[in-house]
C-alpha cells in the first residue's frame, strides 16, 4: 500500500532537465540527431504492420485451423505463450524504432502514448467497449436486435418482479454480513497470531491463508461434502452439521441448504465465502499491525492502558486505512458473488443473487435485454465504490 | 526460569495459542475431510463420516478408485491439460503489455497521464459480467468465430487482468531509483533499451507477484471458462461444476475431482506464498 519512495514524485519535472525542454522532461543530447529519419521510420512502421499481422493470424489459426498444429493442445499452448510474449516484445521494439525516427520533440510527445496503446487497446476491447455495449443492450429486446418500447421496459419489468427484489435483498444481506465479518475475523486472527512465537505464527497463518488457493467451486464441493450434506433419516449422516444435529441433539436430519427460515441457507453459503476470504484479510491486516510503531504501544502501556484499551485506541486507529481497503475489496467481491450460489442452490429457496439471476436470464431464459439490465443495476451500485477508489487513489498520490 | 516468555522476550499468551490452534484446525478440517473422503470407497464413505476415517484410519477401506474413475468418466486428464494451456499464456501475456504501459506511467511525462491512470483505477472495479453478452456476440460464429477456443479465453483474461497488472507494476516501478533511468537516458539508451535492460529486470518481484495472483485467478475461474470454452477445451473447474450438478450417482467422483482441481493452485500457493502476499499488499482490487 504505502510505498516509501526515494524517487522524485511522478509527474514532477526532473531537476537536471533543462527548463525549456517542455513536457519531454529528458531533453538530454542523444546519440542520434534531432531530425526525421525516413528509413528508420519506414522499417519501424513496416515492422509493426508485419508483426501485428503475423501474431494476429497465428492466433486466429489456433482457433480456426487446429489441425495445422496437429490438434496438439500442448503445442498450441506453448506456441501461444512464446508468440504472445515474444510477439509483444517485437511489436514494442518496432514501435520504439518507428517513433525514435521522428523528430526529437515529436518523439518525446508520442512515445508514452505508443507504450500505452497496446495495453489500452485490450482494456478498451475487453472492458470499455463491452460496458458501453451492455448499457446499450439493456434498452434492447431479448435478442439485442431492436430497442424495446418504451426504452426502459426491461428495467420496469425487472423492478416489477418479486424475484428481482428477492435477489436484491439477498445481495444486500451478503453485503451487510460478509465484508464486516471477514474483516473482523481477519483483525482477530492477525492480532492473536502476532502474539505467537514466529514459527507458530507462520504455520497457523499458513493454514488460515490456504483457502485463498481454492476455487469457489471446489470450496462449495468441500463444504457440501464435509459439512452441509444431507442423507435421509435412518441412514448414517456423513456430513458434520447433520451428524451433530442428529447424534447430539437427537433431531431429524435437515437439508440445510433448502431451509430459508431467517435466510439460513443464504447465511450458510456466506460462511463458505468468509472461510475463503479471511486469510486474505488476515494477511493484509497482519502486515499493517506489524507496521504499528512499538513505541506507541510502549507509551500506552506506561500510561497504564489495558491490552483491550491498547487494541481499540492505539492499534485500530493506526490500521484503519488497511481495514477500509480490505473491506472494499471483499465488498466488491460480494456484490458480484456468483459461483457459490450457482453450484450449490442455483437460487432455489430464496438464495438467488443478482449475478446468478443474470446468468439464468441470459442462458436459461435467453433474454439478453433483462440480463444486461441486471448488469446495469450492478454497475450503478458499483459507482459509489468506484468514486471512492478514485478519490482514495488521488489522496495517496498526493502523499507520495 | 523464563517459561512464561518467548525467545524474543515477549510474554507467552496461552489464550492466543489455544484460539489460534482451534482456528487453524477449523480452517483446515473441511479440506482435510474432503481429501480423506476422496480416498475412501463409495460404500465406506456412505456408512460413516469423514472424521471416523481420520480417527480410525485402519478401520477404513482406502482406495484410489475414485481418482482412476474420475479420470476415465469425467475426462479430468484432458481438462487438467486444458487448464494449464489456458492459464499459463493468460498469466504471462498480460504482463508484457502492462509492463510497457507501467513504464510509461512511471518514467515518462505526458499530458493526460493522471486521467489515463485514473481510468485504470476505475476499470479495476468494473464487474466482468459486463463483457459477456457483447463479447459472446463479437467472438461468436457471427463475429470472429473464436468462441469455444483457447484464444477467446486468453484474450479475455489478458484484457481483464490488464488494469490490475498495470496498477501493480506501476506502484512497484515508482519505488525504483529514478536516477538509474535518468543516467541511462543520458548515456543515450532508447526507452525500449531502458525498459528491457534496466526496469523490467528490477520489476521482476512485482511481475512474479501479479503472475501468482493471476494464475490462481485464471485457474479457479468458472464463468469465463464455462461461457467461452467448448466442452473439449474446458477446464477442471467447469468439469467439477458439472460433477456438482449431477450429485447422487457421482458423490465419490466429486471429492476426487475437487482435489484434482486444487492440486496445482496449492503447489503454486505454497511455493510462491511470499509473492502472493506481496501482490496483495500492493493495494490491488480486482473487479
Amino acid at each position: 500500500m504505502s510505498t516509501t519512495s526515494s524517487t522524485p514524485p511522478v509527474g514532477e519535472e526532473v531537476p537536471q532537465a533543462p527548463a525549456d525542454d517542455g513536457p519531454g522532461g529528458a531533453g538530454n543530447v542523444g546519440p542520434s540527431d534531432a531530425g526525421l529519419q525516413p528509413g528508420k521510420l519506414v522499417i519501424g512502421v513496416l515492422g509493426i504492420a508485419v508483426s501485428v499481422w503475423l501474431i494476429g493470424n497465428l492466433f486466429l489459426a489456433f482457433a480456426w485451423y487446429p489441425q495445422w498444429f496437429f490438434d496438439s493442445k500442448l503445442l498450441m499452448g506453448a506456441l501461444g505463450l512464446v508468440v504472445g510474449v515474444g510477439g509483444a516484445a517485437v511489436l514494442f521494439w518496432f514501435l520504439n524504432m518507428a517513433i525514435e525516427a521522428l523528430p526529437r520533440r515529436l518523439e518525446h510527445g508520442v512515445m508514452p502514448y505508443a507504450f500505452l496503446l497496446p495495453g489500452f487497446s485490450l482494456i478498451g476491447l475487453m472492458l470499455l467497449f463491452p460496458t458501453v455495449q451492455t448499457i446499450h443492450y439493456s434498452f434492447a429486446n431479448r435478442s439485442s436486435t431492436a430497442y424495446v418500447d418504451p426504452l426502459w421496459a426491461n428495467f420496469s419489468s425487472l423492478f416489477a418482479s418479486g424475484d428481482f427484489w428477492s435477489a436484491m435483498f439477498n445481495n444486500l444481506l451478503w453485503i451487510a454480513i460478509v465484508p464486516a465479518i471477514t474483516v473482523s475475523l481477519g483483525v482477530v486472527v492477525a492480532v492473536l497470531a502476532d502474539k505467537l512465537s514466529s514459527a507458530s505464527e507462520k504455520w497457523s497463518k499458513s493454514f488460515i491463508f490456504m483457502p485463498m488457493a481454492i476455487s469457489f467451486v471446489a470450496a462449495s464441493a468441500i463444504w457440501l461434502t464435509t459439512v452441509y450434506g444431507y442423507r435421509p433419516p435412518g441412514e448414517p449422516q456423513t456430513a458434520a452439521l447433520n451428524a451433530i444435529w442428529v447424534n447430539w441433539f437427537g433431531q431429524d436430519p435437515a437439508s440445510w441448504l433448502d431451509i430459508d427460515t431467517a435466510r439460513l441457507n443464504s447465511i450458510l453459503l456466506m460462511v463458505i465465502l468468509i472461510w475463503l476470504q479471511t486469510g486474505f484479510a488476515m494477511v493484509l491486516l497482519s502486515s499493517a499491525i506489524k507496521g504499528v510503531p512499538e513505541d506507541t504501544l510502549e507509551a500506552a502501556r506506561i500510561d497504564g492502558a489495558s491490552e483491550w484499551q491498547i487494541f481499540w485506541q492505539v492499534i485500530i486507529p493506526q490500521i484503519w486505512g488497511t481495514i477500509v481497503t480490505v473491506f472494499i475489496t471483499v465488498l466488491i467481491l460480494v456484490m458480484k458473488v456468483f459461483d457459490i450460489v450457482y453450484v450449490l442452490t442455483n437460487g432455489r429457496n430464496n438464495t438467488d443473487v443478482i449475478a446468478n439471476m443474470f446468468f439464468r436470464e441470459m442462458f436459461t431464459n435467453r433474454d439478453a435485454g433483462r440480463a444486461t439490465a441486471l448488469i446495469v443495476v450492478l454497475l450503478v451500485a458499483i459507482i459509489p465504490i468506484l468514486i471512492y477508489q478514485v478519490r482514495d487513489f488521488r489522496k495517496q498520490e498526493a502523499m507520495r | 526460569m523464563n517459561a512464561g516468555r518467548l525467545k524474543d522476550g515477549r510474554q507467552r499468551s496461552p489464550v492466543s495459542m489455544v484460539t489460534m490452534l482451534l482456528l487453524a484446525l477449523l480452517w483446515t478440517l473441511p479440506t482435510l475431510g474432503l481429501l480423506v473422503t476422496s480416498f475412501r470407497s463409495r460404500d465406506d464413505a456412505l456408512t460413516s463420516g469423514w472424521w471416523s476415517a481420520i480417527i480410525n484410519p485402519f478401520g477404513t477401506s482406502w482406495t484410489l478408485g475414485n481418482y482412476t474413475e474420475v479420470f476415465e468418466r469425467a475426462d479430468m486428464g484432458n481438462a487438467f491439460l486444458n487448464g494449464i494451456v489456458v492459464a499459463v499464456p493468460a498469466t504471462v501475456i498480460p504482463i508484457m503489455f502492462a509492463a510497457f504501459a507501467a513504464y510509461a506511467f512511471t518514467f515518462l511525462q505526458f499530458r493526460f497521464k493522471e486521467t489515463l491512470f485514473i481510468v485504470i483505477v476505475a476499470v479495476m472495479v468494473v464487474p466482468i459480467h459486463v463483457a459477456f453478452q457483447p463479447l459472446l456476440n463479437l467472438f461468436g460464429p457471427n463475429g470472429l468465430g473464436i468462441s469455444g477456443q483457447y484464444l477467446a479465453v486468453w484474450l479475455l483474461h489478458t484484457g481483464f487482468g490488464m488494469p490490475l497488472c498495470i496498477y501493480v507494476l506501476r506502484n512497484y516501478m515508482s519505488t525504483l531509483p529514478y536516477s538509474v533511468v535518468e543516467s541511462a537516458r543520458i548515456d543515450g539508451c532508447s526507452n525500449f533499451q531502458i525498459f528491457w535492460k534496466l526496469v523490467a529486470p528490477m520489476a521482476m518481484p512485482a511481475m512474479a507477484a501479479f503472475a501468482t495472483l493471476q494464475f490462481l485467478w485464471v485457474w479457479n475461474d468458472l464463468l469465463i471458462a464455462k461461457l467461452f470454452l467448448s466442452n473439449d477445451n474446458t477446464t477442471v473447474i467447469v468439469k467439477l461444476q458439472q460433477l456438482l450438478g449431477t450429485q447422487g450417482q457421482g458423490a465419490e467422483l466429486l471429492t476426487a475431482g475437487a482435489f484434482i482441481s486444487m492440486v496445482l493452485p496449492m503447489i503454486v500457493f505454497f511455493a510462491l506464498q511470499n509473492f502472493l502476499v506481496r501482490g496483495m499488499t500492493s493495494g490491488a482490487v480486482k473487479g
